[in-house]
C-alpha cells in the first residue's frame, strides 16, 4: 500500500478508459451514441495482440488495433447514419460482434508474449518530487500520447473551426446542414475517430498496461464505465480525463487493499478473508453508478447535458428538433 | 453508360403490408447465417460440416430438441423481459444481473431454508418462482428508480449492476454457501426440483432422459400474460405511448415516472424468474456461470422478434439451438459473433420497413448537354 505506487499504476489504466472516454466523447458530441465500445476495445486488444506476435514490432499491433476498431465502427455509422437505425440497439450489436469476433480469431491467443509498448522515463520531468514518479518515470509511450491527446483534444473542441463544426452537428445537425457543413460525413468521421481510439484503449491493456490476451476477460467491462464516465464528464473533455485517471487509481487500489495483514494499524479483513474481495470489486461498478447519478443531477440543474442531437438520425429536409 | 432499370429509394408514405417485418427478419437470419459461414471458411473452417453439426447437435433427435427447448426456456422469459423494457424504450441492458439475483432470492428457499424440503412441492415452487421474481423485481428497480427520479440513464446503471450482481452471488457461493470449498452450492435436495419429463420415465419409457421441465411451460404461458398486457391491457397501451410519444403521455395525464419503475419491475422480475427456473430445473444448485450470458442473448431476442411475445417464442428457440450447438462448436466465441451479425442483419433490415426499394425501368433517357 503505497500512494505513489498506486497513483503511478492508477494513471496507466486510466489511460485505457482516457482513450476510449475520448473517443466517445468525440462520437458523442456529433450526435452519435456509440454502445459499441466494449467491443471495440476487445477487437482493438485482439488485433493489436496478435499483429504485434506476429510481426514482432507493437507499433504496428497498435496501428491494427486502431484500424480494426474503425472498421468495426464503420458499421455503426452505416446502419445509424445512412440506415438512421436505432443507435442504442445498433450499438449493442457492435459489442456482441465485437466480442464474438475478437474470440473467434482470438483462440489461440492465450499464454503468448508478444514483444509490448516500451516503457520510458521522461527526463527532467522525472526527476521532480512526487509528480514525476507518479507521471513521468516507467510509464509506457501511451501513457505520454495520452497526456498529449488532453489538451489537443480541449483546444479542438472548444476553439478550432472544425471543432465548432463538430459541435454543431451534434447540437444542430439542421443548422450546420444550412452552413454547408456536412452532417453525414462528420459523423461518419467522428464515429470512426471513435472506433480507432476505442481500438487504440483497448491495445493500451493488451499490449501495455495488463499485457496478454484473456478473452473476455481483458476488457472486463471498461468499455461500459468509459461510456458512463463521459455522462458523468457531461460532455466535457477536461472533466472526462479527471473521471478516466480517478477511476483507474480506484481499479489499482482495489487490487493493493487485498495484500497488506495490516492498514493503519488494523487488522485487514480483505487479507483475512479474501472473499470479502468480491464486495471490493463491486466499488468501480457502483462508484460508477454514483457518478451518473452526479452528473445526471448537476446536468438537470444547470440546464446542460447531452448534446441536443445525440441519438437523433438526420434525415435532411425533414423537420429537425 | 446507364442500367436500363433504376435503383429507385421513396420513403413510405402508406403502411408496409402485415408480413413484411416477419420477411425482413427472417432473410436477414438466413443472411447472418450466410455470412457466419464466409467467416468460418475464411479463417480455415468447414462451414458445411459445421451447418452439419449444428442441425444434428439441436435438432437431430427426440433429447436434442429437448435440450434446445431447456436452452430456449430461460431465453424466452429473458427474452419477454427485454420486450416489455423496450416497448416503452427503456433500455433494459440489466437483466443478466437480474437473472443472477432471480436466482439468488429463489436459493434462499433452499439454502436458508424458508421451506423444508418435504413440504407440499407447489408450495415450494411457488415460492421459489415468487423469490426470484422478487429479486429481479429489485435489481429492475434500482435503476427504474433512479431513472424515473433523477434521470440517470438505465443503460449504464443496469450494465453495472450485472457486474454487481455476478459479484455478489459469487461472494455467497464462494464464502458462506461453499459446498467443501468448492464455488458452488450444495446440490438442492429433489423437492426443490421443477418437474421433468424424465420424472415420468417409469410410466412412459421413452421419456427417459428427457430433460425438459415445467419452466418451459410456465415460460410460454409468461408469452401469453405479455401478449395480453400488449394487446389487451389498457396499461400496456399506455406503455407503448409512453415509448412512442412521451410528451403526447404526459398531456394526457399519464404518470410516467410509476410507469417506469413498475415496467422496470416487471422487466426484472421476468429475468428474475428465469434465475429461478435455470436452478430449480436445470442446475439444481447456486454456482457460478449459471448463466451463459442468457440476460444480453434475450436482448438480441427481443429485437429480432421485433417485441413480438410469441415472436420471441420462436427466436428463443433458434438461439437456444445456437447456445446447444454452441457449446461444442470451436471456436468457441462462433455463437456470439452469430448473434451479433444476426441482430445487426434484423436492424438494417428495418430500412426496408421505412423505404420502399425497387427497381425501375429508366424511361427517358438523360442525354448529356439537356441540363435545362
Amino acid at each position: 500500500m503505497n500512494l505513489e505506487i498506486i497513483l503511478h499504476a492508477g494513471i496507466a489504466t486510466g489511460t485505457i478508459l482516457l482513450f476510449a472516454t475520448i473517443g466517445e466523447l468525440l462520437a458523442e458530441r456529433s450526435g452519435i451514441l456509440n454502445l459499441g465500445v466494449e467491443g471495440m476495445m476487445l477487437i482493438g486488444a485482439m488485433t493489436g495482440f496478435s499483429v504485434s506476435l506476429a510481426t514482432g514490432n507493437p507499433w504496428l499491433g497498435v496501428l491494427a488495433a486502431m484500424i480494426a476498431g474503425g472498421i468495426l465502427s464503420i458499421l455503426h455509422a452505416v446502419v445509424t447514419i445512412n440506415f438512421q437505425a436505432d443507435q442504442v440497439v445498433s450499438g449493442l450489436s457492435l459489442t456482441f460482434l465485437g466480442t464474438g469476433l475478437a474470440l473467434v480469431l482470438g483462440e489461440g491467443l492465450t499464454g503468448q508474449s508478444p514483444p509490448l509498448i516500451p516503457v520510458v522515463n521522461i527526463p527532467v520531468l522525472s526527476a521532480i518530487p512526487f509528480i514525476g514518479p507518479i507521471f513521468f518515470q516507467e510509464q509506457s509511450i501511451l501513457v505520454y500520447v495520452g497526456y498529449l491527446l488532453i489538451p489537443l483534444v480541449w483546444y479542438y473542441i472548444k476553439y478550432t473551426r472544425p471543432g465548432m463544426h463538430l459541435r454543431a452537428v451534434g447540437e444542430k445537425p439542421e443548422a450546420a446542414d444550412t452552413m454547408g457543413v456536412s452532417v453525414y460525413g462528420l459523423r461518419y468521421l467522428y464515429t470512426i475517430v471513435g472506433g480507432c481510439l476505442a481500438g487504440l484503449a483497448g491495445v493500451t491493456i493488451s499490449l501495455s498496461v495488463s499485457p496478454g490476451w484473456y478473452s473476455a476477460q481483458t476488457t472486463s467491462g471498461l468499455g461500459w464505465i468509459a461510456i458512463g464516465l463521459v455522462i458523468f464528464a457531461q460532455w466535457n473533455p477536461v472533466r472526462a480525463v479527471v473521471g478516466a485517471y480517478l477511476f483507474g487509481a480506484l481499479q489499482r487500489a482495489i487490487l493493493d487493499l487485498q495484500g497488506p495483514a495490516v492498514i493503519l494499524g488494523f487488522p485487514n479483513p480483505l487479507f483475512a478473508n479474501s472473499n470479502l474481495g468480491f464486495f471490493l470489486k463491486m466499488t468501480p461498478y457502483l462508484l460508477t453508478i454514483v457518478a451518473l447519478l452526479i452528473g445526471s443531477r448537476a446536468a438537470m440543474r444547470q440546464r446542460i447535458g447531452a448534446p441536443a442531437a445525440l441519438g437523433v438520425p438526420y434525415i435532411r429536409g425533414e423537420r429537425g428538433l | 453508360m446507364r442500367l436500363p432499370v433504376d435503383l429507385v429509394v421513396e420513403k413510405r408514405t402508406e403502411d408496409y403490408p402485415k408480413w413484411l417485418p416477419a420477411a425482413t427478419s427472417l432473410a436477414a437470419v438466413i443472411l447472418a447465417f450466410i455470412i457466419s459461414g464466409i467467416i468460418l471458411k475464411l479463417i480455415g473452417g468447414d462451414p458445411v460440416q459445421v451447418g452439419k453439426f449444428f442441425w444434428s447437435a439441436t435438432f437431430g433427435s427426440v433429447a436434442t430438441i429437448s435440450d434446445t427447448l431447456v436452452k430456449a426456456t430461460p431465453l424466452i422469459l429473458v427474452g419477454l423481459a427485454c420486450s416489455v423494457a423496450f416497448r416503452m424504450k427503456l433500455w433494459n441492458i440489466g437483466a443478466e444481473g437480474q437473472f443472477y439475483m432471480g436466482a439468488f432470492f429463489a436459493s434462499l428457499v433452499v439454502l436458508v431454508p424458508i421451506l423444508p424440503p418435504d413440504a407440499p412441492k407447489p408450495l415450494i415452487l411457488l415460492a421459489m418462482a415468487v423469490m426470484g421474481m422478487i429479486g429481479g423485481a429489485i435489481w429492475g428497480f434500482v435503476p427504474g428508480f433512479l431513472k424515473a427520479k433523477f434521470a440517470v440513464s438505465e443503460i449504464i446503471t443496469t450494465l453495472m449492476l450485472n457486474y454487481v450482481a455476478i459479484l455478489w452471488n459469487n461472494f455467497w457461493i464462494f464464502d458462506r454457501w461453499s459446498e467443501g470449498g468448492f464455488q458452488m452450492t450444495r446440490l438442492f435436495e429433489r423437492g426443490y426440483w421443477l418437474p421433468r419429463l424424465a420424472d415420468y420415465a417409469r410410466e412412459y419409457p421413452t421419456l427417459s432422459g428427457i430433460t425438459l421441465h415445467l419452466g418451459f411451460v410456465v415460460a410460454l404461458l409468461a408469452a401469453v400474460l405479455v401478449w395480453w398486457i400488449f394487446d389487451r391491457s389498457r396499461w400496456g397501451y399506455e406503455i407503448k405511448l409512453i415509448g412512442d410519444n412521451p410528451n403526447a403521455a404526459r398531456y394526457a395525464g399519464l404518470n410516467i415516472a410509476r410507469n417506469i419503475i413498475l415496467v422496470m419491475m416487471l422487466s426484472g422480475a421476468l429475468a428474475g424468474l428465469a434465475g429461478m427456473s435455470e436452478i430449480s430445473g436445470v442446475v439444481h444448485r447456486l454456482q457460478e456461470r449459471i448463466s451463459p450470458q442468457y440476460g444480453f442473448t434475450g436482448i438480441i431476442i427481443a429485437w429480432v422478434a421485433k417485441l413480438n411475445p410469441f415472436a420471441v417464442i420462436l427466436v428463443s428457440i433458434l438461439f437456444g439451438a445456437l447456445i446447444v450447438a454452441g457449446r461444442e462448436i470451436q471456436p468457441s466465441g462462433l455463437a456470439a459473433m452469430l448473434q451479433g451479425i444476426i441482430l445487426f442483419m434484423v436492424i438494417s433490415s428495418d430500412v426496408l420497413l421505412r423505404y420502399s426499394i425497387r427497381l425501375q425501368r429508366t424511361t427517358t433517357p438523360v442525354t448529356a448537354g439537356s441540363d435545362a
